[in-house]
């Protein structure tokens, strides 16, 4: 198996995990899904930058600065932020859960089926 | 200069419609001024221009607008637009005297004038614009603008009907013409309207061309009330009669004829043009010349007779000869006057006598002598009486009628054709003066004739006066009145030389003439004999009206709306979520399907080779995780548990693939999430009750296609080779950004304002836990197996976990200053170093309780967002004020003992603002969530009331 269908399979994996969870629409399921659908997607916009072993993006002197020697920082660098913004988001997530359930002591995102 | 002029020529009425918004509505007298001044200025300047036009010269005034887009703001004044922009604006300053006499105290003048004046400038546009997007815009103006005309009395339930409806049908055609305009860019290659008029070849060559024509005179033919779209225009009589007399017979309704008159260059010529210009203008001319006969409201006989000179304006373009193009011209100025005339005096009339019902109207000669004798005369030249305006162009249009050249059957009927709308034309003018001025004594009543009739006010005729003089002079001297005009007019419309033509009132004996003369003769006759054998007035209402159709069409249309919302709107998260997600699914298969990929692979420069064994074996472990979670996703603990493993297993992927700093970030936040989930289950249900079987095989079908379908995209991808701007960021990392490691420098220097924006959304995101967790009481406190310590007084505190941690914590400090320090050239950096801060102060809570740790520490995490964005974003400020652009970097190297050389950038102190941020936003959530656990039905989170207040 070639490293590129590995990496394709692991994403679409991801996902479809992530969305069978987010599909069932209860609070902590979704967060949960949610996840799984932001490492998807940040594995995806990091494998838009091609696969690269044993290149980080650290220049040493001695090296040519070009995408043979190094892998593409971009992809990395907007991935950086995006895995520490969906913190971000599965925090509020999880405050609104929190709260909707203490208030309305449903289960569902709908709010019409007991836990 | 006169190129500015022109400008000024459109911003007059639009400023005069803004300043009369602040005019308040007593003052009528003010507005009346105000809003016939702008008109004049307007007016005077469009005069002074005049001359260059006559001279053949085109005036142009251009600024860009959306470059790169083509669409620049230009006006362009040629004869065409200055044919219209004379009677937009000429006619507009006596609608204006007239309405200043017309409306009543309880009218809001200022609001009225205030529309007038927008339409006025609307209208303008839609003549001046150079661009055809730019027409377009203004288009929709008029249409706008019409809608609040119409509907001028909001209190009346026909003008709010008749103004939706006028808008409804003239907002649909003005999409169309919007499709049909852009079709037009996509095949020329510009709106530009000397390029889109030259490229007539290349237009009617594409296979765009009849959609883009069929397009097009779908917005004319709405504007302009042709049949079968016509049945706004008797409805929009319900506005005021000098919006009438202005919208309806000069400006608005001339819009749809402008747009033929000014495509005509690039669209016309052809068979299509032919047949479906010339049939509408055929069938509208005929249909709405009968149906004029039989109407009784003055205005409503006034309308349809409006739809039928605009449907014999349409088929003059239609018949598509020079000739014919250059009567349609002088038809439009003939009709916008005598037209606009007859409006006025039908409102005089209304004003004088509460009735415009032509079964109570008779015998008015006696009461108004003078209004009477003007209606006549522009009666008269409506009927193309020899002598008027009306006679020489409907002449010209006998002439083109008899002359047209094509199938034998259409060349005998056209002619017959014509002649029978000229004899409906005479017979419904006669009805309007005869029945009105003449035919026995008004019928009084309360119903009917309310008040004895007076003339009104002199400068109330005034302006009809000036039209009926134009009428007559026009008719008597034609080559010397209107001749320039329509010369400049034509030739404009043509954009080619003009064909030789005469206006003269006197021919010679021929088909034509006939024509007239039997139009005229059998008119008259043809009115008193069905005065006299149906009597007209008992007449109630014509069959077939188009207006059953189109409430019908909206009935259907709002049901099927509220179908489509039933089915996809029910208010289920759940549902829109499937249909969002099923919707991304769909339109991906589109996309292959249709779009089918034809350029081959080329080869892949890694990724190709065969993936090392343990890395496979990693990567199940992951996806396993990964499923093991979905099935275990009702044991929720276990579920996260799985999930965590996931996430391992993606930092490692992060790490195989050469990003360190993303697998440093990727473990950290992994660590703060699951423990911010667990602390969240805590006050959820454990465990999730299970859908039925179906929903979920549905459910797993649909997100099974979306993984096959991301996993299909992503090997796709791989296997593509790229252009990556990524050598910029590799070759100036050192020099301009000072540090080693790309990806940090990006972050902090030259994407810092996006990092900006992002540790300001965590900050946010940090103070939306907060507040929505302040003040809120759980009611059902957990029992146990809380997070830290439940109660001050129920500590449970283990005495090895804190004396480990006690001495950690220094440790953890000076790894994430390690972190910090070193992140320019080695993995890490703020984001990460706040992260093992906060992880190191999280392990501080489990090991002695929140409040213990809280206490000790003093810390207000709100403060540390703040001083984040602070830092960060001062530091962005800094590199402006000497100069640079925002956020620019200056760096220096200082060397440090054990770290070595540092380089002291400016970044630096941005990504000291990061760390800060990071820290606070991270722990402010989970503090929150922790404290939740803490009082079971107390306050929560005083330091964020106190922070936040």
């Amino acid at each position: 198996m070639s490293l590129a269908l590995l990496a394709a399979i692991g994403v679409g994996v991801l996902m479809s995990c992530g969305i069978y969870l987010l599909l069932r629409a209860r609070l902590f399921d979704v967060v949960l899904g949610l996840t799984l659908i932001s490492y998807a997607v940040n594995l995806f916009i990091f494998f838009m930058g091609r696969l690269a072993v044993g290149k980080p993006p650290i220049i040493v002197g001695s090296l040519p600065q070009t995408l043979a020697y190094y892998a593409d920082p971009l992809p990395q660098a907007l991935v950086l932020t995006a895995i520490v913004i969906s913190f971000g988001m599965t925090a509020v997530l999880l405050a609104i859960g929190v709260r909707a359930y203490a208030e309305n002591g449903r289960d569902h995102v709908d709010g019409n089926q007991a836990p | 200069m006169s190129s500015d002029v022109i400008t000024l020529i459109l911003a007059l009425p639009f400023s005069g419609a803004l300043l009369l918004m602040f005019v308040p509505t007593e003052q009528r007298r003010l507005s009346g001024w105000l809003a016939g001044i702008f008109t004049l200025g307007a007016c005077v300047l469009l005069l002074l221009t005049a001359m260059t036009v006559f001279d053949g010269t085109v005036v142009r005034w251009r600024v860009e607008w959306l470059p790169s887009l083509g669409v620049a703001f230009g006006l362009r004044l040629d004869g065409l637009a200055m044919l219209f922009g004379l009677l937009i604006l000429g006619i507009g300053l006596l609608v204006v005297v007239y309405s200043a006499y017309y409306l009543s105290p309880a009218d809001s003048s200022p609001r009225f004038f205030s529309y007038l004046l927008l339409f006025m400038g609307a209208m303008l546009g839609v003549v001046l614009a150079d661009n055809l997007l730019l027409l377009v815009v203004f288009w929709e103006l008029t249409s706008l603008s019409s809608f609040l005309l119409i509907g001028f009395w909001r209190h009346r339930e026909d003008a709010r009907q008749g103004a939706r409806m006028a808008l409804a049908v003239t907002g649909l055609g003005g999409l169309a013409l919007l499709a049909g305009v852009l079709l037009i860019g996509k095949v020329v290659g510009s709106y530009d309207l000397d390029i889109v008029l030259a490229s007539k070849a290349v237009l009617q060559k594409s296979p765009l061309f009849v959609p883009i024509l069929l397009l097009v005179l779908l917005g004319a033919f709405t504007k302009s009330a042709q049949f079968p779209f016509h049945f706004w225009l008797p409805r929009a009589m319900a506005a005021p009669t000098p919006v009438s007399a202005y919208l309806h017979s000069a400006t608005m309704v001339k819009a749809g004829v402008f747009l033929l008159a000014r495509l005509y260059p690039a669209l016309g010529g052809n068979e299509v043009w032919f047949s479906v210009v010339s049939t509408a203008g055929i069938v509208t001319l005929l249909m709405g010349a009968i149906v004029a006969i039989f109407q009784h409201d003055l205005k409503g006989l006034l309308a349809y007779s409006t739809i039928s000179h605009l449907g014999l304006i349409t088929l003059l373009f239609g018949l598509d000869t020079p000739l014919a193009v250059v009567a349609g011209v002088f038809h439009i100025i003939n009709h916008a006057v005598f037209k606009a005339s007859l409006f006025m005096a039908a409102g005089i009339i209304d004003h004088e006598t509460g009735s415009r019902d032509m079964r109570h109207l008779h015998g008015l000669w006696k009461y108004l002598p003078v209004t009477a004798t003007l209606a006549m005369v522009a009666g008269a030249a409506m009927a193309g009486v020899p002598l008027l305006n009306g006679f020489l162009s409907k002449e010209m249009f006998f002439v083109e009628a008899v002359a047209v050249n094509s199938h034998r059957l259409i060349e005998i009927a056209t002619p017959i054709a014509s002649t029978i709308a000229g004899i409906a034309a005479v017979a419904y003018s006669m009805r309007f003066i005869h029945d009105v001025f003449f035919n026995g004594e008004p019928v009084f009543g309360p119903n009917a004739v309310n008040k004895t009739p007076h003339e009104p006010p002199r400068f109330m005729r005034v302006p009809i006066e000036v039209l009926v003089v134009l009428c007559i002079v026009v008719g008597m001297f034609p080559e010397v009145t209107v001749g320039p005009l329509l010369a400049v007019a034509a030739q404009a419309t043509l954009n080619a030389p003009l064909p030789t033509y005469t206006l003269a009132i006197w021919h010679g004996f021929n088909l034509p003439l006939l024509m007239s003369v039997i139009a005229l003769a059998g008119g008259v006759g043809i009115y008193f004999a069905l005065q006299k054998k149906v009597n007209l007035h008992t007449i109630a209402k014509l069959p077939g009206d188009a207006k059953l159709l189109f409430d019908v069409f909206v009935e259907n249309l709002t049901a099927l709306a509220a179908t489509v919302t039933r089915l996809t709107q029910n208010g289920s998260l759940q549902r829109y979520l499937w249909l969002i997600v099923a919707t991304c699914v769909l339109v991906v298969i589109a996309a292959f399907v249709l779009f089918p990929s034809t350029a081959t692979p080329a080869r892949m420069l890694v990724g190709s080779e065969v993936a090392n064994p343990a890395v496979i074996v990693i990567a199940l472990i992951g996806m396993t995780s990964a499923v093991f979670a979905v099935i275990n996703h009702q044991r929720r603990l276990t579920a996260l548990l799985f999930l965590g493993m996931t996430g391992l297993v993606v930092a490692f992927a992060f790490v195989y693939f050469s990003a360190p700093d993303l697998a440093l970030t990727q473990l950290l936040v992994e660590v703060v999430t699951i423990i911010l989930m667990m602390l969240a289950l805590n006050f959820l249900p454990k465990t999730s009750k299970a859908d039925t079987g179906a929903v979920r095989w549905r459910d797993a079908t649909l997100a099974g296609l979306a993984g096959v379908g991301v996993a299909w995209i992503v090997y796709q991808v791989l296997q593509r080779p790229f252009d990556s701007i990524a050598p910029y960021f590799l070759q100036t990392t050192l020099a301009e950004g000072g540090g080693a490691n790309a990806v940090n420098v990006i972050i902090v220097d030259y994407r810092g304002f996006d990092t900006l924006g992002e540790i300001a959304v965590l900050g946010m995101a940090g103070l939306i836990v907060a507040l929505l967790l302040r003040d809120f009481r759980l009611p059902n406190a957990p029992s146990d197996g809380q997070f830290g310590a439940k109660t001050p007084g129920n500590a449970r505190v283990s005495l090895l976990l804190s004396t480990v941690t006690s001495l950690l914590m220094p440790i953890a400090l000076m790894v994430s200053i390690y972190f910090y320090l070193r992140g320019h050239n080695q993995p890490g950096g703020g984001f990460i170093a706040g992260l093992v801060f906060a992880i190191a102060l999280i392990l501080q809570y489990v090991a002695v309780g929140q409040q213990t740790a809280e206490a000790q520490a003093r810390l207000h995490y709100p403060t540390w967002i703040g001083w984040g964005l602070l830092f960060a974003g001062v530091t962005g400020i800094g590199s402006a004020l000497v100069g640079f652009p925002f956020l620019t970097s200056a760096f220096k190297y200082f060397s440090f003992p054990v770290i070595g050389a540092v380089p002291v950038a400016s970044a630096m102190f941005f990504d000291l603002g990061v760390f800060l941020a990071v820290i606070g936003g991270t722990m402010l959530a989970l503090a929150t969530l922790g404290r939740l656990g803490q009082y079971g039905t107390g306050h929560v989170n005083d330091s964020v009331k106190t922070g936040a207040a």
